[in-house]
């Protein structure tokens, strides 16, 4: 345990206003803390910037998730464990429920958020592809205001996204899926169980007539964000998912599309060409 | 350069059916808030990166790695530890199945891992091979290999049919 | 007989280092070379820090020898002139407050002048730098049998082949901890995590300067050791102990898991070179084997890492023509050092890759070459040792591949294989070998284990041992073995806590020794109890565990303690050169065949265990359900070995120091590990019982190697087999 406790404060805001109204009295200085499953292995490290945050963990107004007929929003502080039990989200989600069933372990699902896993930003994270695929938008909030963000464009950079400081993630949308999807995860990790991924991959299309109607891609651990793989769903969009030329093709261009990096995980070289043997099982998945 | 000193904060909790209060940090970890301010050393460190298990704990019901639990966040919880498993002098099914089959062997993920197998327990009381296996993935045991952990599983889940 | 302590460990009560507090008791922590290599110059403490609370240790305040004494004395216990590996330890801090500690280890600055370092087995053999002794050799070896040389001549096929095994940490769950206490009264004493009391006791002793009676050594609950707790405690100890002596107050020191795995021993990295020559028919005629080990910085146990290496480097094989040259060498990494298994792992794996590749040249089945070579008795194993007990490794291997469905299962695989249809290739493939328990050669003899019993007035007998559980059994097993002798229920046996203060020294708790070396020590002291109970005329023949009791007391209250005590005596037919490095080199030896079945997604290269079938021959099981969980979890160390642990090394540092970053199986990762058991008496174990403990990392890396071989066609020849390296290796034997 690396850290200097006395340096650290921890406070409990009474509610969500409460929350941003501390976080705005002092710019950059109060950090949301939820589950702590990423901020507390920054601590023991000693690898802490920040010193002073704000436990947002039982905020009613974060939690919660809700359905219509064109959405599910759930809060930020939906845990992964809360995202695999909600029978809507199994049916219609899949990709997302088995990003949260293989993130961590069991005790990790009942403290991690997806909340906290978008404001962390690390591109290996497994539910950002499937917030992608599910066209997700985030409402962020701040103290006399909100706004939403479709998730694509949130990361702006490694670590970087569309969050100033005294700004709180409240919710994740996501748009209810109509007609039939065939869909596609896999997160190749170091192992089977708490693992970090290697590279994670997430794909959902529609097939119509033998051709592919619309099609979503995103990939994690590829690039220094989450990336949706958009010249490969602009050359698979109208095609039939049966042909070795357009496989080819595809392969080519997310070969181009994406960036991995050798770390001591993985190596550049492998990423690219598992990306390329998903994106194969996937279009079987689409041809199936 | 050590930083401006945070008040200690009081936290009161029940642990153990019992209620405890005590003076921590606010994010020093509920790992050591246990074995240190309340003497409950049976929660053990493996890793301090939330990847090993042993500090596992049940808290509001679920399980948790007490090592990524900042004292503060424990306030007005429920916590079970290892200490709170056996009823009385009655050892639990899972801890009388450990003994019997071999389910431990240095002993030191065990205290993390009988909770595991607990809380699944709770959650599935007739779980499957690949239902305890995923319940107890967040378990390292460099001992065993699991084989015995799973046996001793199964016979605390074959026990209660029995006694049932 | 469930596992003695086994209550304790389940309700949490078992007391492990960390558990312990002593009065006014600080936290020690340890500032170690952020370079390889290199000068001291200066050591710095920044401002910001109450420096004048603090206990400060370096190398000026060892009061003996600054060096922890193993086989020999090169390795400081604090840098004082030159580090020669990153994490090298240089300074000392205690403090009661163990926050501000790590920030004051984060404030001192140990400034180096660096000198050129070599990391590798291939930069140390070519002396691109010479950074110990004459020429980075700790030790070497030659053992010769028949004539090599002349073997080569006319020979129909020569098979040669070149393989490496990486780095393994031991992974114990329990981080390494001590706590220290030091006073005028009773000298240095240690509590700790710890394998061998008696290597800390005589490694303080020079430390410190002070006779036998002047150091204590106490284990406490052991939470994992495999070897990595054999002779790294000492160092940990010694560092606890000397903050503890300028303190005058008890000192923990605790390492967090990223500084165990930076600064701790791991398995030997190894790289071994196989020249086969065989006949048309698969008869082995002559093996030329180069084997090599990376030490790391200093000699710690390389010698007899390297001797258990070479020893079994050529098998269980009735081979006319052998020769093994090896050595452990010099790299300027963290010294290496114990790990279950202790050099057979490395070379074992060499070996059962290379004749899979053998029988490949020759044309004929991987276990048909087996059967054409395997040793009986009255042959003799490569060092010249005569194999006097029964061996049947073809019985064995049949009865592997009966439970594994070998046959059918190779036929049905291939044929799927070949019609490649979709991502998935299935493999199998075994490997056969032997394990020799207790020291090796002269090693049982030179410990002279001793064992002592008394048994107390009400009846309660007491073990006396120095050997030490750390979730093997020891305790169980000691028990076990004395309940039976003396015909009493394990109840009424209890294990003392090791203590040198109280225990006789049977020796480390290592090398597969502690049942059958030690457990017969324990048997023949139960043995020699009951005779004098007898010979006093307090016990009759069968006689119940009431007038036990009611002896003891009778017998206490008229002459006193009731104690008895055993010397290892070594057996007179055991004959070992240690010149020649031939003759007796075990008393006994574990057989055993392994199978592994395989799944290889092509696509991503990962590798799944799909099963595992482990048959051997070990003497005699004298606890099924603790004889079963140390093959089973030794086979899951070699499945980590063969598949997942990689240590990622930066100059000399190990970068993926995290749990999250080494990678071990979890239960999802693991197939069922089905353990079955031969039995074949050993005259001299207790009941007949030969050693287990570290069989099984012999055998599972290259049984699982051997079938992704066969599954993919592609040659293994290094582990781990990561998905990394797999895939490119798959490209290159496919087209893609």
């Amino acid at each position: 345990m690396r850290a200097h406790l006395p340096a650290y404060e921890m406070e409990t805001p009474r509610d969500l206003a409460a929350a941003l109204s501390r976080m705005a009295s002092e710019p950059d200085v109060w950090r949301a803390f939820a589950g702590g499953t990423d901020l507390m292995v920054l601590l023991e490290a000693g690898k802490l910037p920040h010193r002073k945050f704000l436990n947002i963990w039982n905020l009613a107004e974060l939690r919660g998730i809700t359905v219509t007929a064109e959405h599910v929003t759930l809060g930020a502080l939906t845990t992964y464990a809360e995202v695999q039990r909600h029978e809507i989200l199994a049916r219609e989600f899949p990709l997302l429920c088995r990003a949260a069933a293989e993130t961590g372990s069991v005790a990790t699902q009942n403290r991690g958020t997806l909340g906290g896993n978008i404001a962390n930003a690390s591109p290996a994270a497994d539910s950002p592809p499937a917030l992608i695929v599910y066209d997700a938008e985030i409402e962020i909030v701040l103290a006399g205001g909100a706004r939403w963000v479709p998730y694509a464009s949130f990361h702006t950079g490694y670590k970087k996204m569309n969050l100033q400081a005294g700004e709180l993630i409240r919710a994740i949308r996501l748009v209810r899926p109509r007609g039939a999807w065939k869909q596609y995860f896999r997160k190749v990790g170091t192992r089977r169980a708490q693992a970090i991924s290697k590279i994670c991959f997430a794909g959902a299309g529609r097939v119509e007539a033998g051709r592919i109607a619309e099609v979503r891609i995103a990939l994690g651990s590829v690039a220094p964000t989450v990336l949706r793989a958009v010249r490969v769903e602009e050359l698979l969009r109208g095609q039939r998912p049966v042909d070795a030329a357009l496989l080819l093709a595809a392969q080519d261009a997310l070969s181009a599309e994406i960036a991995p990096i050798d770390d001591m995980r993985s190596t550049g070289r492998y990423r690219r060409n598992v990306a390329r043997n998903l994106l194969a099982e996937f279009l079987e998945v689409l041809a199936s | 350069m050590p930083g401006e000193r945070a008040r200690k904060i009081r936290v009161s909790c029940v642990v153990n059916g019992a209620a405890v209060t005590c003076d921590a940090y606010p994010m020093a970890r509920l790992l050591d808030v246990l074995r240190e301010e309340m003497k409950l050393t049976g929660t053990k460190e493996g890793c301090g990166e939330g990847e090993c298990g042993a500090c596992a704990i049940e808290m509001d019901g679920a399980l948790v790695n007490s090592c990524l639990v900042p004292a503060l966040q424990a306030e007005g919880a429920k916590i079970r530890t290892i200490e709170g498993v056996a009823c009385g002098g009655s050892l639990h099914a899972v801890q009388q199945a450990f003994i019997a089959h071999g389910g431990a062997q240095c002993g030191i993920c065990t205290p993390g891992m009988i909770l595991a197998a607990v809380n699944l327990l709770a959650r599935h009381p007739q779980p499957n091979d690949a239902q305890i296996r995923d319940g107890l993935s967040g378990n390292l045991c460099r001992c065993t290999g699991y084989m015995k952990i799973f046996e001793s599983v199964v016979a605390a889940v074959r026990d209660a049919e029995t006694r049932a | 007989m469930p596992r003695k302590e086994g209550r304790e460990k389940v309700t949490g009560r078992a007391c492990y280092v960390d558990d312990l507090s002593f009065p006014g008791m600080l936290h020690g922590v340890t500032v170690r070379s952020p370079a390889a290599r290199g000068r001291i110059r200066a050591i710095h403490f920044a401002d910001g820090i109450p420096w004048h609370e603090f206990i400060v240790v370096t190398a000026k305040d060892i009061p003996g020898k600054n060096c922890i004494a193993l086989l020999i004395e090169d390795q400081p216990c604090l840098a004082a002139e030159f580090v020669n590996h990153p994490e090298e330890p240089v300074v000392l801090l205690a403090h009661h407050d163990k926050y501000l500690l790590e920030e004051a280890r984060r404030a001192v600055r140990i400034e180096i002048e660096p000198l050129p370092s070599i990391f590798s087995i291939e930069d140390s053999l070519a002396r691109k730098e010479i950074i110990w002794g004459q020429d980075n050799i700790f030790k070497s070896f030659y053992v010769e049998k028949g004539d090599v040389e002349r073997a080569w001549a006319g020979t129909a096929l020569i098979v040669e082949g070149s393989y490496e095994t990486g780095a393994q940490e031991q992974l114990y769950i329990e981080p390494q901890g001590m706590i220290a206490q030091v006073n005028e009264a009773e000298g240095v004493t240690v509590w700790g995590s710890l394998q061998c009391p008696h290597y800390i006791h005589k490694a303080l002793m020079i430390l410190f300067g002070l006779p036998r009676e002047r150091v204590r050594v106490v284990q406490t609950e052991t939470g994992g050791g495999f070897g990595g707790k054999e002779e790294y405690p000492s160092m940990i100890a010694a560092h606890a102990a000397l903050l503890a002596r300028k303190a005058g107050r008890p000192v923990k020191i605790i390492y967090d898991r990223t500084e165990d795995l930076v600064a701790t021993t791991k398995r030997h990295p190894s790289r071994t070179r196989h020249r086969t020559a065989v006949t048309r028919d698969g008869k082995l005629l002559a093996m030329d084997i180069d084997f090599t080990l990376d030490g790391g910085a200093y000699e710690t146990l390389s010698p007899v890492v390297l001797s258990r290496g070479t020893i079994h480097a050529a098998g269980p094989y009735a081979c006319p023509n052998v020769r093994i040259c090896s050595r452990a060498v010099a790299t300027n990494a963290p010294p290496h050092g114990a790990f279950r298994g202790f050099g057979a792992p490395q070379s074992v794996f060499a070996l059962e890759r290379h004749l899979d590749r053998v029988a490949e040249a020759v044309g004929i089945a991987p276990e048909e070459l087996r059967r054409r070579n395997f040793v009986h008795e009255g042959q003799t194993l490569a060092v010249g040792q005569v194999v006097k007990e029964k061996v049947d490794m073809n019985g064995l291997m049949e009865r592997a591949f009966e439970l594994s469905d070998y046959y059918a299962k190779r036929r049905k695989f291939a044929a799927e294989n070949s019609a490649a249809r979709g991502a998935i290739r299935r493999g199998i493939g075994f490997a056969s070998f032997l394990h020799g328990a207790g020291f090796t050669g002269s090693g049982e003899e030179y410990l002279a284990s001793e064992v002592a019993m008394e048994a107390m007035a009400d009846g309660t007998v007491h073990i006396l041992a120095g050997s030490t559980e750390m979730g093997q059994g020891t305790n169980t097993i000691f028990a076990q073995i004395a309940a039976e002798a003396l015909r009493l229920d394990c109840e009424q046996i209890k294990i003392v806590q090791p203590d040198t203060a109280y225990v006789p020294n049977s020796g480390p708790t290592v090398a597969s020794r502690t049942a059958m070396i030690v457990g017969k020590l324990v048997e023949t002291a139960a043995v020699r109890l009951l005779k004098t109970l007898r010979e006093s005329e307090l016990l009759r023949d069968g006689y119940s565990a009431e007038d036990f009791s009611r002896a003891c007391g009778s017998y206490v209250a008229k002459h006193g303690a009731l104690k008895s005590f055993v010397k290892y005596e070594h057996p007179h037919d055991l004959h070992w050169d240690d010149q020649k490095y031939s003759g007796d080199a075990y008393g006994a030896y574990a057989w055993a065949v392994y199978v592994a079945e395989v799944s290889v997604d092509t696509r991503t290269a990962e590798v799944r265990v799909e099963d595992f079938v482990a048959v051997q021959e070990v003497g005699k099981v004298i606890n099924p359900v603790l004889a079963a969980g140390q093959i089973e979890g030794g086979v899951a160390q070699g499945i980590g070995f063969a598949l997942y642990e990689n240590v990622v090394w930066q100059e000399g540092r190990m970068v993926n120091a995290q749990m999250t970053n080494y990678v071990m199986p979890t239960s999802v990762d693991l197939p069922l590990i089905r353990v079955y058991f031969e039995e074949i008496p050993y005259g001299r174990g207790p009941a007949g019982a030969k050693g287990i403990g570290e069989l099984p990392l012999d055998g599972t890396a290259p049984a699982i190697a051997n079938a992704i071989a066969f599954a993919t066609g592609v040659d293994v020849r290094a582990i781990p087999i990561t998905a990394e390296a797999l895939l490119e290796m798959l490209e290159a034997v496919h087209a893609w």
